[in-house]
């Protein structure tokens, strides 16, 4: 058995001129929680729907679950998925949208039930689905995904539509399913959730791989920051150059000057900033997040 | 395909669409029927475009049946718009990539959806039949049409014949709906663009040039439910349909099975 979940190689997908997915690489060890970011149009969603045997690649090779990605048929009994939203006949009630899709998996009337309690949607499963709140719907999707009491769960932004307490309901779930040897591979916007859920990350920008492993290897990686404001704007454009000068990589984003340097010289900018009559309001040495650095290494905000 | 099979009647047997599907057709079926009847005396004729079915006709074996042959094409339209709007759907709805992570053999779930299509056919056409009929016997007294060889041997053998003649042109409408919904992925543009062609566009060449009439599609569907026309013979309609619907059926599955599924 591959220890991997999830592996491609040069993975491509191209429609006309476009290449939505790159040449994509990485790897998903079995059992983890690995995050899908990168920015809108980074395409995420191709290569889960490749992954899926939903569209075909254009070039490249993957494998799920140690079968190949063009044998669609050998794994995806093993996998749960949930794609760009849930999706579902509305004039079927939820618990009936569930069992068209136990029925075509071959898996008992009775996973459908248990599936509509877990997911919280208890009393309301026989309820039509167009009467179901955004929330409701991402849970019947989540429901739909775990199904097949899956190996493999993908799933593509699966917090949408969630209120505070069911994001938390979901990161629970994730790491309780996690916990028990499924391989979670789920893409967001919230890397925040990521950051706390996932133990690896895939990175796209363009379609291209700009990271792929552990998340601790990418932040360890990262340079430590200090983020710096002031009461003006201008007094930030000052900061930048000051920075630069002493030979430091200097951003303003956000109304934030981020500073590239070691913690040490937070006291050394503090002093060239009250030479230069600036009164800083924030001086804050940190370790870049997983938000800095995406936005860092995909180039955004 | 079993599964397939059982999944698809999950959803074919909502009531909205029952009950939408059976009352639209029972309704022309009972009005058609009727007014072949009601109408037997009138100047303006109590068929289509204007044809006189007179009592000694509808006295014959195949009497009873004079009605739901008649309302064959019809039937088979409205199965066709039910089909064409369930399979578009799968693609509005993004339902389809849903079956097909369930069932990633995409032949298999169409055979699946077709054998289901034929059930429910199967069932609508039974339907049809048995009202039709039970309105035509109830008419007949009025209208004076004699029903003794209705039921006759010959009468059941007219019942069964017709019964199939309608079934396979219900079915291929269906084939054709199917088709439709798969290349044009909207439930509007299938149901509208099939509804032009056959219900505006096939007549309106066929006014112009009556001779295409003997190659237009809709036309060959209708004329095998009516067991053959005096224009179309049986065997052309059979043959000719049947070669409409097999090019439907290849392109259709071929680009189901190879289309990225990107919604």
């Amino acid at each position: 058995m591959s220890t991997m979940a999830i592996e491609v190689s040069g993975l491509t997908k191209q429609y006309d001129n476009v290449a939505a997915v790159k040449g994509a690489d990485f790897k998903v060890p079995r059992g983890t929680i690995c995050g899908f970011v990168g920015p809108n149009g980074a395409g995420k969603t191709t290569t889960i729907r490749m992954l899926l045997g939903l569209i075909a690649p254009t070039a490249g090779s993957g494998s799920v679950l140690g079968f190949p990605i063009n044998e669609p048929e050998k794994y995806l009994a093993s996998v749960g998925a949930m794609i760009e939203g849930p999706a579902f006949y509305p004039a079927l009630s939820g618990a009936e949208n569930l069992r068209v899709l136990a029925t075509l998996g071959g898996f008992p009337a009775s996973r459908v039930e248990e599936l509509i309690d877990r997911v919280g949607l208890t009393g309301r499963g026989e309820d039509k689905y167009k009467t179901y709140s955004l929330g409701m719907k991402q849970r019947l999707g989540i429901a739909a995904a775990l199904l097949p009491n899956p190996e493999l769960l993908i799933l593509d932004e699966p917090t949408n539509g969630l209120d505070p307490e069911g994001i938390q309901e979901m990161r629970d779930l994730m790491k309780k399913l996690a916990s028990e040897g499924t391989t979670v591979f789920v893409s967001s916007h919230l890397l925040s959730e990521i950051e706390i859920i996932s133990q690896h990350i895939v990175m796209l920008r363009k379609g291209e791989v700009v990271f792929a492993g552990p998340i601790e290897e990418l932040l360890m990686n990262q340079k430590p920051m200090i983020i710096v404001k002031t009461d003006s704007a201008d007094d930030l454009v000052k900061i930048a150059e000051i920075a630069r000068a002493d030979g430091h990589s200097a951003t303003i984003r956000g109304g934030e000057a981020h500073v590239e340097g070691p913690h040490e010289w937070a006291a050394i900018l503090n002093r060239r900033a009250f030479e230069a009559g600036i009164v800083l309001s924030q001086l804050t040495p940190t370790l870049p997040n997983l938000e800095e650095t995406f936005f860092e290494m995909t180039g955004g905000r | 395909m079993f599964k397939v099979f059982f999944a698809e009647w999950r959803k074919l047997r909502r009531p909205t669409l029952l009950i939408g599907t059976f009352v639209a057709a029972l309704f022309f079926n009972g009005l058609i029927t009727s007014f072949v009847y009601l109408m037997i005396d009138s100047p303006q004729g109590n068929s289509d475009r204007g044809r006189t079915v007179g009592r000694e006709v509808l006295g014959l074996a195949s009497g009873s049946t004079n009605g739901f042959a008649s309302i064959g094409g019809l039937l088979g339209i409205i199965i066709l718009c039910v089909f064409a709007a369930q399979t578009a759907q799968e693609y509005t709805y993004g339902t389809l990539r849903n079956l097909l992570v369930r069932q990633p053999r995409r032949l298999t779930l169409l055979m699946g959806k077709y054998a289901a299509m034929k059930s429910f056919a199967l069932i609508f056409a039974i339907v049809n039949l048995v009202v039709s009929i039970a309105i035509s016997y109830y008419l007949s007294d009025r209208a004076r049409v004699s029903t003794d060889l209705w039921f006759s041997a010959d009468g059941w053998s007219s019942i069964a014949h017709t019964f199939i003649n309608v079934y396979i042109s219900i079915v291929f409408y269906a084939v054709i709906g199917i088709a439709l919904g798969i290349l044009l992925k909207s439930p509007i543009s299938s149901i509208s663009i099939a509804l032009v062609w056959l219900l505006i566009l096939e007549n309106l060449i066929g006014a112009v040039k009556p001779v295409t009439l003997e190659w237009t599609p809709g036309n060959q569907l209708a004329t095998i439910a009516m067991g053959g026309s005096e224009e179309i013979s049986y065997s052309h309609a059979l043959t000719l349909g049947t070669s409409y619907v097999f090019l439907a059926l290849l392109v259709s599955s071929f680009i189901f099975a190879k289309r990225d599924v990107a919604n």
